[in-house]
Parts: structure tokens; C-alpha cells; sequence
């Protein structure tokens, strides 16, 4: 970068607007529901009411009868195409419309088609099903008790609601150095369920051509070409045959990652009446029914010595999985990148143990910015040192300042085998510290201490470990986490990069033109990215888990740097010289010791597009590809400091102030960036103060609507105030390391941290979210509810 | 269409032209009243209600006025909160209408929603019925029958039921100005927006000398505690005639507390709820007098 702007070249990186906004801002996004097609029917999904039952009969008739109804399926109707149940992102099964019985409220039963989507909805109240109601396990600690219904009875032989058992680290060392330890701790921890939300609620739009035999889908997908390979497995169709559009997506937070059974109904709809079908399910049902994030309840614990010294940590989590096992991670990682949880810091020994289990609740299990269970894990370790600090009596950002890793030990091999690939740790936290005035917000909190007042300083220290990931290691039901980029040259220099990953309201269409922009010399404007669309992108697995600049963005930079070169050689006929007495100047060719003669891009297109005879290595464009296949992880990290306010007497909270110092690595669009920081954060607020999906004793889910599960707003959020630091990652083309869900992870223990420190007054060490006024105030009073059950 | 759009189920809808024509239409078998629409129309959507006509009276305008009269003040029915929240005369006279709009909903809502809409839709965690109780307010109804006032205190009958009748309208309410008062309003709530955990209303009316004022009457609303009417009428009987002083107002609080039947949900537990029932009893009853004596 410093080498571009040295020759006045276009600085491609920087605070560029986003490509994107002109359209979203004047209303021409297009959308999945936008998706309008001659003769296009309307689908509805009729859903359990009950969160455990039998089916016992199901009687479509009078929904048939309407005159609007144009098919109602069943699961009876799918069992026929062998689709009643289609395998899910972690090699389980999930029913797509249930047969035997329903296992979660909200799930799929039916599927009608209409002309119209209210006529659709109308018809649902024509079907009458019969229910005979089990017992339901709701309580995911009581899922392995011997007297908890079996909720996989599908499944031969199964008679427990046991999935896996996972185990990282080392046992036995971890257990010498607890028992050597001069001090532990230990707490249970919860991480209530919670789900993304986004704006935009799932759904699609299949177009079965009988003719051609082509089916088009497009979907609100993350994944698209992953999709269209399922789809490929699933419904036993040509893969070439499938196209798969993503278009512009309202939000994802990994909630688009899978595959839903309304998709697969609107597919099987479409062939079944041989017209287009549309669904798209309402707010209650995006709630209800489509992934959730964490619900881990964990146990976690910590040996140190006396003076500070964080020794090794143990952590034992019951996973909560639902109804079904559909998380989706890479194959060998059952608990996600939940090794993290050794945290920032030096330890001499960590082991974890990870325990699945089947709940009468929504399947999912890996989405709302969790990259791979990483949320869970920074949340888990940065809650257990604040009480190892409450322990010790010592200053929480002391105590993580004594044991954070030093920018020696980087490349840093941790205790559960991560290798983390930069960071300067402790400059990053002080630059937080100072930015928020730490010392003084110190002095202030014991001022106010002694007039009774409850003020509070939170301090959170996350590693994350993105961009997934090597395909040696990482894979998603067998494909590989790579991801392809092409670059073709237009004759003018102008380029269009299409890529394999799918923007969700990250920029990808800004970003990505200015990688091309920055090592080609030519502006980002004339870089058109294309994505989501399978019909003219190259196969990658897609975005999700902050992998979109670690994979793609690397992608990007070698096909880049691959389309240069190529310029490189025409460039040496051009100017008549050997390709070896050429050096790129950030802009241009030129020849080395005759800086006047040089060719820039653009020149070189054209000449490669031209008559010049071309030397032997080049075909006559200028056009390359690759796949990047990234040889390790990238491991963003992020010092936050967030301060609040608490009332006694209500257990209100006010939110004063969140410090955010993250660094990513090289920043390609700082914008960009500080967008993606500013809308986590506001995630985190949501999850530390309000937010979870709850359920009652009969399995009721208490969190369906905006008016029970709640997003936070600008009175709840803070004017944030963000700061950074840059250690490049030296594996990544150009030192990105991914951003997408740093303030995700690192914002909830920072707040939590806060409350409950303002809250030592009473005593209290630890509390689960959300920190509701009623949790706080029951907490005070040493009552703390399951904020995961219904409150009684 | 919006995505995640909820679809309700048919509906006839009609605009009324004139409040007689309003009248007619809702005498109409399962007609209702559509003002702003934000709780009638998110029903329909959940399918939790389906009218069959809608009435639009959203052209009524002369059913939208705030306007002092005697010592009353008058507020129509089709008055959108926005307006209640701006108007200087309803700051003036009664700060706790002004305190209770600002923590209503947002603003996208209370530029829509209207007063009349928000009394009968008679939400048993509304913020506006307790602080129209609190001030011993009348709503006026009318009907093809003519007009009756109804005071506040007898207008709701339960959860989601108020005493308006099929052909009636409620048109206005009016607020007794009362002399040497103030009043206050308080809420929590998980999120700004939210229907409240609990909130209390509290007017005070002051008499003896400014050192030691003395509760002449008072008037405390609640909501979302299962106060019955959102009343704590148990309270206001206590305050009359005592100190206007913070053991008062505990002790009026922990009455409050005491009468009201809270219920458990996912805003909080009931102990909780009771809790702040005392809590923000007390707390508005602190500030409304504060506000009396022009201290605040």
C-alpha cells in the first residue's frame, strides 16, 4: 500500500463508499421476495403447534378443495420421492415435512400452494391434523436422564437423545497443574439460545422447467454453490441442471447457511404443479423454526497461582443441538472452533470436554456471528477470568495484561492446537485502556461506590480463529473450505471479478474490487464484482464464519496477481524487453532503469486484445483463475472496555460506553470495517442485556415475535468509540485476517463484565444472560433465575 | 411485500366519512375501529383477531384536538401520541401524560398511534390507561344513543375489554385540571419500546404549609402488575391527609405493592414485579411532589 501511494498510483485502499449503498439506499435491492415470474404460485408451511407428538392423521381435503389451492404436500407426499428427510450440514437427518412425529414447535408439517400467499395461509387452516402429545424434553440438562423421552426414535436402535462426545486438549496434564494450582475457580456459565434475526427473513423462489429439466432457485443463501451440490446429493437431480441465485441478501449471520425444508418445498411445489413457486416465511417462523446460535451451558474452570498467573483452563459444555443435529461446521469439528477457549493467553495445560444432545427445540446451532462456536468459547474464558480476577482480588485488565501472549510467542501453538498467526496483544489492550480512561473510570467507580452508586468497567480479550480453513483439515459434508475467484480483463481494463463468496451486507462488492484495484493499479469503480449465482461464479463454500477476506479476499489477491504477471509477459512485447527487466510500480511495468517506459493495466489489455504478437505464455488475454486453499486459520483479536451504569432499585442498566480496539489485520475498506464492528456491538448489547429464546415446560417457545425476543436500538447502544491496531497475518496475500464477527464475539463478555462488576458491591461473580432489569435485580437479591426456562 | 410479512385473514374495510357514519358501520356484526392500527393490526396479522369490517376513522379529524376548556383539559380520541408528546399545555398541566408518551413505543409508532386506540385497546401492561386513571380522567363515548361519560376508572373491564359497546366510539377524554398538583410518570422496561415490566403514575395534590406539604389527594396508576383498573386505590386512600415525605411515599408504595396481583412472564418473575410496583410507586410519588413544590 505504502509502495502505491509512493507513486501516486490510486490508493485502493481506504474508506471508499460502498459500491452497494446506491441501490439499497434508493430501494432498488432486489430480493428474494422481489423475485416476481409469469404464472408464479404462493407457499405456506403449516407448523407444529406441539413441541413433541405423534402424528396420528392428517386430513388435506378441505384445503384441497379451495379454489385457490394448486397442491398440498405432506411428508406422505415426500416419503414417495424419498424426500421426507433430507441430511443436515453436520451428517444427521432432518425431517422436511414431518411423517412419524413432530419434535420441536414450529416444525414443518405441510406445504400448500396457492395462487396467492394469503389464499396459502388460509388453506393451513383447512388441514386438521391429529396430534397425540408426548412429553417434551425441553430442560437440555435433563436430555440424558434415563426417563427422558427418546426424541430420535426415527433412528434404529436409538434409545437416549445422546449425539457426540467431543474432547480436545490435554486431561490428565490439566488435571496435574489443578492440583498443583494454588488457586481455582470454577463456575457454570450459560449461553442462552439466541438467534440472528436478520431484516430479511428466509426463503425461495423454484423454477422447475420441465422442458429443459433445469431448476433455478433463488434463495436467501450464504452458500449458493454449496446449496446446489446438496441439492445435487438430496433430490438426486444433475448438478449441472441446478443453478443457484443468491441475490441481494437482507442479513445472514450464518442463520442462511443450511438448507431449509421450506426450500426443498418450494422446489418439490415447483415440479409437482410445473410452475414457479415462491416461499417466504414470516417473522414468527424465521423465530421459531431457522438456526439458532449457542445454547451452551457451560462449566468452566480456572488454576493460577497466587499472584496472577493463569495457569491452565477446563471446561465442560452440554450442547444443546435440538431436535435435529444441523449445525453446520467443518465435519472433523463437532464442537465448532470451541478450542479457542484457551483464549489469549500463555497456558501450560486446557482441556475440554463437549457433550451433544437431541431437545424437543429448533435444529441449528451455529449462526448470529459465532464463527464456529468461537462466541461461546471467548465468552466462556473472558467471563472465567473476571472471576478468577474477583478471586484474586486483582484488576481485571491486570490480569489479562500479566497473561496475555506476547508478540514473541506469535506464531503461537495453544494447548488445544491452534496456531495463531499474529498479534500484539498488549498494546492493543492498553490502547483500549487509554482511549477509555481506564485508571480514571477506576477512580470515578470508587467515588461513586462510596455514594452507593453501581457503576461498572467490563473488560473483554478475544482470539478468534477464521476462514475456515484448510480443506486438509476442513470440510462441510466432504467439501473442502476453498474458494475460487476469476478475473477477466476487458480490452479497456476494465475487470470483473467473480467470486464465489456471497455478500450479506458486508460490502463484498466494495472490498473486493479494491483488492483488484490495489494490485492491479486500475480504480476499484472500474471493477465489477459478480457473486451468487452458480450459473457465472467459480465453486467456493461460501460466507460465513468471517471467512469471505481470509479465503476469498486471498483468492482475489492471487488471481490478481496472476492476471499481472500475464500482463507482465505482453507487456514485455509491448516494450520490447524481457519480462525479467520489468518492475511493477503499483501501477505500471516499466522497465527497470527507463522508469518512463511503462505500461499500465489497462494498456496491457488492450494489447493483449490487439494484433501485437503475443509471446509464448500468454493466449491473448489477460483473463486468469485460481482456487485458494488457505493454509492456515487467521486469528483477528479485540480489546474491548465497555462501562455501565446500574440502578439498584430496578435493576435497570444503562449503557454509558464501549471501547472497541480490533485488529484485523490489514484494513482494505477501514469503513467497511468499523460498519461491520458498529453492528456487532449492538449485537452484543443485544445478547449481554435482552435477547434469548426461551421455553416454557411444554415447549413453547417464549421468544417467536419482535415483541418477546428483542432487538436492541439506538437508545440502548452508545456512540461507540473504536480503535486499532495492525499486525498483518503474515499467511494471508495481503495481511487480512476477517472482521465480520469480531465485535459479535468480543462485546457480551465485555458487557457482561460490566454489570456484574458494578454489581460487587453485593457480591455477585457471576450472572447469565441476558441481564434483563429483572435478572439483575434477582440477582441482587442472590436469587438468580434460568434465564434459558420459562420465568416463573 | 415486505419479507417476513404475516398475512391476516380477509377482511372488509371502509373508510367513515363522518362520525355518524362511523357510528353505523361499527354497529355492524364484528366491526372494529381502526385508528393507528399498531396493536389492531399486528392481531390481525398473528391471526389472533379477525374482524370482519374495518372501520377507518382516521378521517375524522375532528375527533384529533388537545385543547384546555375550563378546568378541563380536552384531548380527542383520534389524538396521535406524537401530538400528546409535543403539546406544551399537557406538558403544563399534567407532565405525567408527557413522562408516559416518551417511553411509549417509538416514535415511528406514536406518529401513528392514537390515544383513543391505546385506552381501548386496554393492554393490561398500557402505559396510558394507568396515567389517565392516575388523574381521574373521563373518556365520552358516543353512540347512535347519544353520549355518555364514563370515568376512566369504570372504562376498562378487563384484559382487552373496555365498556364501548358494538355502534359506540369512544371520541374524547378530559382530564380535571386541579389546583397546587403535579404528577409524574415511571417505567421499566427490557429495551426502549418495549410494553413495560411495570410502570406507576402518581398525582399529587398539595396542601398545608410548602415546609411540610400534606397529600390533600392523590392519584397513582399502574400497569402491568394486575393493579385492578390500574388503580392503587388502597394507596391514595392511605396518602390523603399525611406528610407529602419520603416515608409516605414508601409506605404507599409497599401498599401498592401489596394490592396489586402481578403475574410471572418473560419480562420478570412476580416477586420482581411487586417489587417495582413499591419501587416506582414511590419513586413517582417522589417526584410528583418534588414537581408540585416546583423543585423539579
Amino acid at each position: 500500500m505504502t509502495a502505491t501511494e509512493q507513486h501516486g498510483a490510486p490508493a485502493a485502499f481506504g474508506p471508499m463508499r460502498r459500491k452497494e449503498d446506491a441501490r439499497f439506499v434508493r430501494g432498488r435491492g432486489s430480493y428474494v421476495d422481489d423475485i416476481v415470474l409469469p404464472g408464479m404460485l404462493h407457499g405456506a408451511v403449516l407448523r407444529s403447534p406441539h413441541a413433541h407428538a405423534r402424528i396420528t392423521s392428517i386430513d388435506t381435503a378441505a384445503a384441497e378443495a379451495h379454489p385457490k389451492v394448486k397442491a398440498v404436500i405432506t411428508g406422505q407426499t415426500l416419503a414417495g420421492l424419498n424426500l421426507a428427510w433430507m441430511p443436515t450440514l453436520s451428517n444427521d437427518t432432518q425431517a422436511v415435512l414431518a411423517t412419524d412425529k413432530v419434535r420441536f414447535q414450529g416444525q414443518e408439517v405441510a406445504f400448500v400452494v396457492a395462487e396467492d400467499r394469503y389464499s396459502a395461509r388460509d388453506a393451513l387452516e383447512l388441514i386438521e391434523v391429529d396430534y397425540e402429545a408426548l412429553p417434551a424434553v425441553v430442560d437440555a440438562r435433563r436430555a440424558l436422564d434415563a426417563d427422558a423421552p427418546v426424541i430420535r426414535d426415527d433412528v434404529d436402535g436409538r434409545t437416549d437423545n445422546h449425539i457426540f462426545d467431543w474432547e480436545t486438549g490435554a486431561a490428565a496434564r490439566t488435571e496435574e497443574v489443578f492440583r498443583d494450582a494454588e488457586v481455582t475457580v470454577a463456575e457454570d456459565i450459560l449461553y442462552p439460545r439466541v438467534h440472528p434475526a436478520p431484516l430479511e427473513t428466509c426463503g425461495a423462489v423454484a423454477d422447475f422447467d420441465k422442458v429443459t429439466g433445469k431448476l433455478t432457485v433463488w434463495e436467501t443463501t450464504q452458500a449458493p454453490h454449496a446449496h446446489r451440490t446438496l441439492y445435487a446429493i438430496v433430490a438426486g437431480l444433475p448438478e449441472h441442471k441446478i443453478r443457484v441465485i443468491s441475490p441481494d441478501i437482507g442479513g445472514g449471520f450464518g442463520g442462511k447457511v443450511g438448507i431449509y425444508p421450506g426450500y426443498v418445498c418450494a422446489v418439490v411445489g415447483s415440479i409437482v404443479t410445473g410452475k414457479p413457486v415462491k416461499w417466504v416465511e414470516d417473522r414468527s417462523e424465521n423465530l421459531m423454526s431457522t438456526a439458532f446460535a449457542r445454547d451452551f451451558h457451560m462449566r468452566g474452570e480456572v488454576a493460577a497461582s497466587r499472584d496472577g498467573r493463569i495457569r491452565a483452563v477446563r471446561v465442560s459444555v452440554l450442547a444443546d443441538h435440538g431436535a435435529f443435529n444441523g449445525t453446520a461446521q467443518p465435519t472433523k469439528y463437532p464442537a465448532g472452533f470451541f478450542g479457542v477457549f484457551t483464549g489469549s493467553y500463555d497456558l501450560e495445560a486446557a482441556d475440554c470436554k463437549v457433550t451433544g444432545v437431541y431437545t424437543n427445540k429448533a435444529p441449528g446451532g451455529v449462526a448470529y456471528a459465532c464463527s464456529f462456536r468461537i462466541t461461546e468459547a471467548v465468552y466462556l474464558v473472558e467471563r472465567m477470568v473476571d472471576v478468577l480476577a474477583y478471586r484474586l482480588g486483582m484488576d481485571p485488565a491486570e490480569l489479562r495484561m500479566r497473561n496475555l501472549l506476547r508478540p514473541d510467542q506469535f506464531p503461537y501453538s495453544s494447548q488445544t492446537g491452534w496456531v495463531y498467526d499474529s498479534g500484539d496483544y498488549q498494546r492493543q489492550l492498553a490502547l483500549a485502556m487509554e482511549l477509555a480512561g481506564y485508571q480514571e473510570l477506576r477512580a470515578e467507580q470508587r467515588e461513586r461506590r462510596e455514594r452507593g452508586e453501581l457503576m461498572g468497567i467490563g473488560v473483554s480479550f478475544f482470539t478468534e480463529a477464521v476462514g475456515a480453513g484448510p480443506r486438509k483439515h476442513m470440510d462441510i459434508l466432504g467439501l473442502g473450505m476453498a474458494d475460487g475467484a476469476d478475473l477477466q480483463m476487458h480490452p479497456t481494463g476494465k475487470a470483473v471479478l467473480r467470486i464465489s463468496v456471497q455478500t450479506q451486507g458486508q460490502g463484498h462488492e466494495t472490498t473486493f474490487a479494491q483488492i483488484v484495484a490495489n494490485e492491479l493499479g486500475i480504480p476499484a469503480d472500474d471493477v465489477e464484482v459478480v457473486h451468487g449465482d452458480t450459473d457465472s461464479t467459480p465453486f467456493g463454500l461460501g460466507t460465513y464464519g468471517s471467512r469471505s477476506t481470509p479465503v476469498s479476499g486471498a483468492a482475489t489477491a492471487v488471481v490478481a496477481r496472476k492476471v499481472r504477471e500475464r500482463a507482465r509477459i505482453v507487456a514485455s512485447a509491448m516494450l520490447e524487453v524481457s519480462p525479467d527487466d520489468l518492475e511493477w510500480d503499483g501501477a505500471r511495468w516499466f522497465v527497470r532503469g527507463d522508469p518512463d517506459q511503462g505500461k499500465t493495466i489497462p494498456e496491457i489489455a488492450f494489447a493483449a486484445h490487439s494484433s501485437l504478437e503475443l509471446p509464448d505464455g500468454v493466449e491473448g488475454h489477460l483473463d486468469a483463475q485460481t482456487v485458494y486453499n488457505p493454509p492456515s486459520l487467521t486469528y483477528p483479536s479485540g480489546a474491548y472496555i465497555c462501562v455501565v451504569e446500574v440502578d439498584p432499585g430496578t435493576g435497570g442498566v444503562k449503557l454509558r460506553r464501549l471501547v472497541a480496539v480490533d485488529d484485523c489485520g490489514v484494513r482494505i475498506n477501514p469503513m467497511i470495517v468499523e460498519g461491520q464492528v458498529h453492528g456487532g456491538l449492538a449485537d452484543g448489547v443485544g445478547m449481554a442485556l435482552m435477547q434469548v429464546i426461551a421455553f416454557d415446560s411444554d415447549g413453547n417457545c417464549l421468544g417467536g415475535s419482535f415483541m418477546d425476543y428483542l432487538l436492541p436500538t439506538a437508545m440502548e447502544c452508545p456512540s461507540w468509540e473504536l480503535g486499532e491496531t495492525v499486525t498483518p497475518s503474515p499467511h494471508h496475500p495481503i495481511g487480512a485476517k476477517g472482521v465480520g464477527e469480531s465485535a459479535t464475539v468480543g462485546s457480551p463478555p465485555a458487557v457482561v463484565n460490566a454489570v456484574i462488576d458494578a454489581l460487587r458491591p453485593y457480591g455477585v461473580r457471576h450472572a447469565d444472560m441476558p441481564l434483563t432489569p429483572a435478572q439483575i435485580w434477582r440477582t441482587i437479591q442472590g436469587r438468580p433465575f434460568r434465564t434459558d426456562l420459562a420465568i416463573t | 411485500m415486505m419479507p417476513g410479512m404475516q398475512v391476516p385473514s380477509h377482511v372488509e374495510y371502509e373508510r367513515a366519512t363522518s362520525l355518524e357514519h362511523a357510528l353505523t358501520l361499527l354497529a355492524g356484526p364484528d366491526a372494529r375501529a381502526l385508528a393507528g392500527g399498531h396493536s389492531l393490526i399486528p392481531m390481525m396479522k398473528l391471526r389472533l383477531a379477525a374482524p370482519e369490517l374495518l372501520v377507518d376513522i382516521n378521517g375524522l379529524t375532528e375527533l384529533s384536538f388537545i385543547r384546555l376548556d375550563g378546568d378541563e383539559l380536552r384531548i380527542g380520541a383520534l389524538t396521535r401520541h406524537a401530538d400528546l408528546l409535543g403539546s406544551a399545555v399537557a406538558g403544563e398541566y399534567f407532565p405525567i401524560l408527557t413522562d408516559a408518551e416518551r417511553v411509549i413505543a417509538d416514535p415511528v409508532v406514536r406518529n401513528w398511534g392514537t390515544i383513543g386506540g391505546s385506552l381501548c385497546q386496554a393492554d393490561p401492561s398500557e402505559d396510558l390507561p394507568a396515567a389517565f386513571a392516575a388523574l381521574r380522567a373521563t373518556v365520552v363515548i358516543r353512540g347512535a344513543g347519544g353520549v355518555r361519560t364514563v370515568p376512566v376508572r369504570e372504562f376498562h373491564v378487563g384484559p382487552y375489554e373496555t365498556v364501548v359497546g358494538p355502534g359506540e366510539l369512544l371520541t374524547e377524554v378530559r382530564v380535571p385540571v386541579l389546583p397546587r398538583s403535579s404528577s409524574a410518570h415511571l417505567k421499566v422496561h427490557r429495551r426502549a419500546g418495549d410494553w413495560p415490566v411495570a410502570a406507576a403514575g402518581a398525582v399529587l395534590r398539595l396542601g398545608g404549609p410548602a415546609a411540610a406539604p400534606v397529600v390533600e389527594a392523590a392519584g397513582i396508576g399502574l400497569t402491568a402488575v394486575g393493579a385492578p383498573h390500574f388503580v392503587a386505590a388502597e394507596a391514595e386512600e392511605f396518602l390523603r391527609g399525611r406528610p407529602a415525605d419520603e416515608e409516605s411515599f414508601a409506605a404507599a408504595g409497599a401498599i401498592a405493592a401489596d394490592h396489586c396481583r402481578p403475574v410471572a412472564d418473560q419480562r420478570g418473575p412476580e416477586d420482581y414485579k411487586r417489587h417495582l410496583a413499591a419501587e416506582l410507586t414511590a419513586r413517582a410519588l417522589r417526584q410528583a411532589a418534588a414537581r408540585a413544590l416546583g423543585e423539579a
